[in-house]
């Protein structure tokens, strides 16, 4: 059975620096798959590339079983394949209502169509009683603090009803009530059937939620595996405190 | 030599040596645009303004052109380095990237406006004894300003690689250039960079001036036509490399006057035009730029 | 909403108040120039793609005209307003390649495609003179109407523009493609990220724009008569109609309108005043420079932004959300530097 995402022989170099070299991995469907590595492995590259934002200098990525190589963002996610930042980039003046609905990937002949109509509306609403955001519906994105940027970012992602979601740092710089808030909705929305790629540095989040972990180093996978085998790892110990 | 074949290399040569000034244009317009992100529209209306003042310091003192270009390079780099202050940097962090681009054009028009109140709306041209002297080498016209023109940009280039590369204020640049914010991290002072910065690519316009003044007949709106074959320079190189601005500005330049001596003059004008836009179908980060999608 | 109509209602009215010909002749200016300005703003204001050519269109509108009637009669001498929608049609199916290649990166190499554009449109214009006349300019039949009320055909032509316009404005703004349009215009990477019909939506409002902006070029020669290249395809058609909108608060329904209703008349008063024309060339940058600078987002969101301010501090509830007219921010494509700047 294939993978949901396969990634084979990914590369990108910036200038003369290799970011990611002939990196492969795959996403199985219905995991909560980590991707670690220390700073300038390439995590973000690969992310970049994976989610269409940076065009790849060879490799072959597939998701679905469709060859997706090159493919830019807006298709990638009406595809299935959607992504968060790490700033949680939220569209600061419109209304948390609205930044849902834009994200609901409506069609072409929709265009016409009122701003919020009235199912988008009640799909919106679902989605902010999931996320306890009922209460800031109609204000602006702007002021709502970071923490709860960061859900209105992945509750948006998943009006397309993605089959998945990549996740970027979604821990960092917010507080550990919210982190918790964090893991029970990608929990949540797991146990529905929507699959993960976690990019992170908060080891304990990682060990607590995925499975399974891969490690990259200078731009290459060095180890994918259970999150219990990956600190005994010899190479990945060498990988985090250096030679 | 069959008159085509002749016509041919007569437009390579012409080109070639044109070139050498667009080189020297495109390159302060592609610095400023690494420096600060901004294009800077008014580029054009630089080059006629610093025409306009070796023309008055000719016309009035019968100072030759190409002897006053230090003063013209050192009045252009302040008027630069003050319209980097006055109208750029007081813009707010949430404008800047958009309104930057309007601003310059405002700027280009209120020299615009300035030059044509000045020295009215008729066209001028430096006219030296030299100036319409020419060689012929090989059966092939070599004008004598064409030649003086394109030495001078070699030199003002190579002066400005110099700066780039030996100077602690050319590697500022060029690490401001790559990656702002490491720039700052690592103590180069971006405000002070971007006005001088702007000054620099202002100061080649004022060379650059001098000699476009020798070459070609210009008045106040005349920056129109420069800015928009600057900017099709500009974009082929790749936005913020002065390497592929050079490349690119012989290219263009070599092209338009091929097509100008092989098929007709009037058509020299759309060969820019064509090459923009097949560079943005085709290849638009340019020659050099690189591709961006926004932050990542 | 109701002021909005008696405006309208006023304007319907105006040429049967019996004001002279030169009252009328303004008002046909001020209200191209703001329909204009209201076309302009769907590209530079709400998608937040500024185009500094948009003269090329209305020079294509103009020529567009021109040439039909030189192989047609104008026998009731509404003809030529019969044929606008042609006009609008065509500078719409121009525009739209022009606009996906020129919107394809970001919002600065945009502009440079339209100034170039712009320039070349008017070479050609001189050059192919055996279809536009070249310098000598291009006649268009005189218009049969009777002396009295000689600009009431184009005084209503140009309203119906205005209209039209800000009726197509307002349709966006309260649709899905106002939705994309504020998205775009926000962080364009993100809407495109979350499935925004981004380049279709910039490439629609472009067509709209220049179909626009080609009409009102198209009763311009009209009634001008004589349509020569310069003016046709004069920068300053493209600066008046962005200063007007930027003066005015780009991305709102009214604002380009009321940028236009202060600046022709003002540039009116004071080529009368001054004369020369280059003056006034130095007073549009002047004005346009200080309104980017101290005004950025242009008269009604600055006035929105106070009175709303004013009422919080009344009410005392706080501070007051934001503007609900959002300023065009980080723009299309713009880089916004990221700290982590490559590999992570």
């Amino acid at each position: 059975m294939t993978a949901l995402l396969e990634v084979k022989g990914a590369r990108k170099a910036f200038g003369g620096v290799h970011a990611v070299d002939d990196c492969s991995l795959n996403v199985e469907e219905g995991s909560i798959t980590a991707l670690i590595g220390p700073n300038g492995s390439g995590k973000t590259t690969l992310f970049n590339l994976i989610t269409g934002y940076l065009k790849a200098d060879g490799g072959e990525f597939r998701f679905r079983g469709r060859d997706v190589t090159g493919s830019d963002p807006g298709a990638l996610y009406r595809q299935g394949l959607t992504r968060t930042f790490q700033q949680a980039r939220v569209f600061p003046h419109m209304s948390v209502t609205e930044n849902l609905v834009v994200a609901g990937a409506y069609r072409w002949r929709d265009l016409l169509v009122p701003r919020v109509l009235g199912r988008d509306r009640s799909r919106a609403d679902a989605l902010l009683e999931e996320f306890r955001m009922t209460h800031v519906a109609e204000l602006p994105a702007s002021e709502l603090s970071y923490g709860q940027r960061k859900l209105l970012e992945f509750a948006a992602v998943l009006m397309s009803e993605p089959r998945l979601v990549l996740l970027d740092e979604p821990t960092a710089g917010v507080n550990p009530v919210m982190i918790d808030t964090m893991e029970r909705h990608i929990r949540e929305r797991h146990a529905a059937g929507v699959t993960f790629l976690v990019v992170e540095h908060d080891m304990q989040f990682v060990m607590r939620l995925c499975d399974p972990v891969v490690v990259l180093d200078n731009g290459k996978e060095i180890f994918s595996g259970p999150p219990t085998e990956v600190q005994q790892n010899p190479l990945v110990l060498d990988a985090y405190l250096g030679t | 030599m069959t008159g085509s074949v002749h016509a041919l290399i007569q437009g390579v040569v012409l080109g070639i040596l044109t070139g050498g000034v667009y080189a020297l244009m495109a390159s302060g317009q592609t610095l400023i645009f690494g420096i600060m992100k901004v294009v800077n529209l008014a580029q054009g209306a630089l080059v006629v303004l610093a025409a306009y003042l070796s023309y008055t310091l000719f016309t009035s003192f019968g100072l030759d052109p190409l002897l006053t270009i230090p003063l013209t390079t050192v009045i252009m780099f302040g008027l630069g380095v003050v319209i980097q202050l006055v109208f750029l940097r007081p813009l707010k962090r949430e404008d800047s990237a958009q309104l930057s681009l309007l601003v310059t054009f405002a700027v280009a028009l209120l020299l615009e406006g300035f030059m044509s109140v000045v020295w009215k709306t008729t066209y001028r041209s430096t006219n030296t004894d030299y100036a319409n002297s020419s060689w012929t080498l090989l059966g092939i016209q070599f004008t004598v300003v064409r030649v003086i023109a394109f030495v001078l940009s070699l030199i003002a280039l190579g002066l400005l690689f110099l700066l780039l590369n030996r100077t602690k204020f050319g590697r500022a640049v060029r690490a401001t250039v790559q990656n702002p914010m490491s720039a700052e991290l690592l103590g180069v002072e971006s405000k002070r960079v971007a006005a001088l910065g702007f000054g620099l690519g202002a100061a080649t316009a004022a060379a650059a001036g001098s000699v476009y003044g020798l070459l070609y007949p210009f008045n106040s709106g005349s920056h129109y036509d420069l800015i928009s074959e600057l900017l099709s320079i500009v974009v082929l190189g790749g936005l913020g490399s002065v390497g592929g601005a050079v490349i690119a500005a012989l290219i263009v330049s070599t092209s338009s006057a091929v097509v100008a001596t092989v098929f007709s003059p009037t058509w020299s004008s759309f060969t820019f035009f064509v090459i923009l836009i097949l560079v943005l179908v085709l290849r638009p980060q340019g020659l050099y730029g690189t591709v961006e999608r926004g932050a990542l | 909403m109701v002021r909005g109509g008696v405006f309208v209602a006023a304007l319907v009215a105006l040429p049967l108040l019996g004001f002279e010909h030169w009252v009328l002749n303004l008002m046909i200016f001020t209200l191209m120039y703001a329909a204009m300005s209201s076309a302009w703003n769907l590209v530079g204001g709400f998608a937040g793609y500024p185009s500094l050519g948009h003269a090329a269109f209305f020079g294509l509108g103009a020529y567009f005209v021109g040439i039909w009637f030189q192989h047609h009669d104008v026998v009731t001498g509404y003809e030529p307003f019969v044929i606008l929608p042609l006009a609008g049609l065509i500078a719409a199916v121009v525009g739209f390649p022009i606009a996906w290649v020129a919107m394809r990166t970001r919002a600065d190499v945009f502009a440079i495609v339209t100034i170039t554009l712009l320039f070349v449109a008017q070479t050609l214009a001189f050059n192919l003179d055996s279809l536009t006349g070249g310098a000598q300019g291009l006649a268009m039949p005189t218009p049969p109407f009777e002396l009295a009320r000689f600009e009431w055909p184009f005084y209503y032509a140009m309203l119906w523009l205005l209209l039209t316009s800000m009726a197509l404005t307002y349709l966006s703004m309260r649709s899905k493609v106002g939705l994309s349009l504020d998205a775009i215009r926000a962080d364009e990477d993100k809407a495109l990220g979350v499935g925004v019909h981004v380049q279709g939506v910039k490439v629609l409002a472009f067509s709209v724009s220049v179909a626009l902006v080609a009409m009102a070029g198209g009763v311009w020669a009209y009634y001008e008569t004589f349509t020569y290249p310069q003016f046709a395809f004069d920068p300053i058609i493209t600066i008046g109609m962005v200063l007007m909108c930027f003066l005015g608060g780009r991305g709102t329904l009214w604002g380009p309108v009321i940028g236009a209703f202060i600046l022709v008349p003002g540039q009116q008063y004071l080529a009368y005043r001054l004369g020369g024309s280059q003056f006034y060339l130095i007073a549009y940058a002047g004005v346009f420079l200080l309104i980017m600078l101290l005004m950025p987002r242009g008269i009604l969101p600055t006035i929105a932004d106070r009175l709303r301010r004013r009422r919080a501090i009344a009410s005392s509830s706080g501070p007051p959300p934001s503007s609900d007219v959002p300023p065009p921010s980080s723009g299309a494509g713009t880089n916004v530097p990221v700290p982590s700047g490559g590999a992570a």
